[in-house]
């Protein structure tokens, strides 16, 4: 039986979401049922043009208003601060923070609270590059980048953490907040900066193997400029931490 | 100290001390075998270090697990959920 009294918040930023989030609330809601953990679902709809927030709100009269949070923006404004307006109307200890279109599965989050009470971590980061982690979806040439562009991070930055530009991580909220508000990079490099700063800070980072589905690739091609802003990035870091 | 310091001040490290051998700096009257072997050791390691890089990106991508099983159960488990939201009242 549950006596823990931990409860987790997940932050869900959505942009034109309006087929995906039906599906994964219904996950959400499922392995955290199933788990018996605490939880609340916080949606930030950055004014989706889509509807999004009109299937946010029928699934919050199907699920409830103390499991299901609106906190919507008017306009699309970033992650970093789609990160703070959540943590200020989270009401759990704990906060996890994930990609809303599937790419990432609510049945890793049961690893990820286990994970954070074996070792009392600070963060808990899922990682692709290791144990039975993995993508599907990726071709070869996605496949080069991103473990060439990992190694490079890794030779760079020695960060103690195997995948650092993923974005399912499950955090103290104190601890969530003060990374938050320490760091400046936008995109991939942001979720990199989160964790070289966790260890700056001296916090612990423990690591799950998760599975990335990807369902967008083919749309939206990994290109140069991307390249170039998360290289300029990783060299930033790598002058200033 | 920043990675950037860090590194800069290791390869000065490894800079002097190979200066200070191959060029007999400090006029310590090596035997020539040693500034034989240590001239081309810089060139020697960034060789090292580039086959190292990509053997390992080499085996890391080449052993890059694919989860089929994991699209898989997702694709079934989005029809059961839109079956199930239908159920309960939800208008896609």
């Amino acid at each position: 039986k549950m006596t823990s009294s931990d409860k987790y918040s997940v932050l869900l930023p959505t942009y034109n979401e309006r087929e995906n989030l039906p599906l994964i609330i219904w996950l959400l809601v499922k392995y955290f049922g199933d788990s018996g953990y605490d939880f609340e679902i916080i949606v930030i709809d950055d004014g989706s043009p889509d509807g999004t927030l009109q299937v946010a709100e029928q699934l919050q009269k199907i699920y409830g208003e103390d499991r299901i949070l609106l906190r919507p923006r008017a306009k699309k404004l970033g992650l970093g601060t789609a990160y703070i307006h959540g943590i200020q109307h989270a009401t759990g200890n704990f906060v996890i923070i994930m990609d809303a279109d599937l790419s990432h599965h609510p049945k890793f989050i049961p690893r990820f609270i286990e994970k954070q009470k074996e070792g009392g971590y600070d963060l808990v980061s899922g990682t692709r590059y290791r144990g039975d982690g993995g993508v599907y979806g990726w071709d070869l040439r996605r496949k080069l980048i991103s473990r060439g562009a990992n190694f490079l991070t890794q030779v760079l930055l020695r960060p103690g953490a195997s995948d650092l530009t993923g974005s399912f991580r499950l955090y103290k909220k104190e601890v969530l907040e003060r990374l938050v508000e320490r760091c400046v990079s936008k995109g991939y490099v942001f979720q990199m900066e989160m964790i070289v700063r966790a260890r700056q800070l001296g916090y612990s980072v423990g690591e799950v193997p998760i599975s990335f589905v990807d369902r967008v690739y083919g749309e939206s091609k990994l290109g140069g400029n991307e390249i170039v802003s998360f290289v300029k990035g990783l060299l930033t870091l790598f002058a200033t931490t | 100290m920043t990675k950037l310091l860090e590194w800069l001040l290791g390869v000065s490290f490894v800079g002097i001390a190979w200066g200070l051998v191959t060029f007999d700096l400090l006029d310590l009257q090596l035997p020539s075998v040693c500034k034989e072997v240590a001239w081309p050791i810089p060139v020697y390691l960034l060789v090292v270090f580039g086959c190292y890089s990509l053997a390992t990106v080499g085996y890391r991508v080449a052993t890059f697990n694919d989860c089929e099983d994991a699209a898989k159960e997702l694709q079934a488990q989005i029809k059961e959920a839109k079956e199930d939201l239908k159920q309960k009242g939800l208008k896609m």
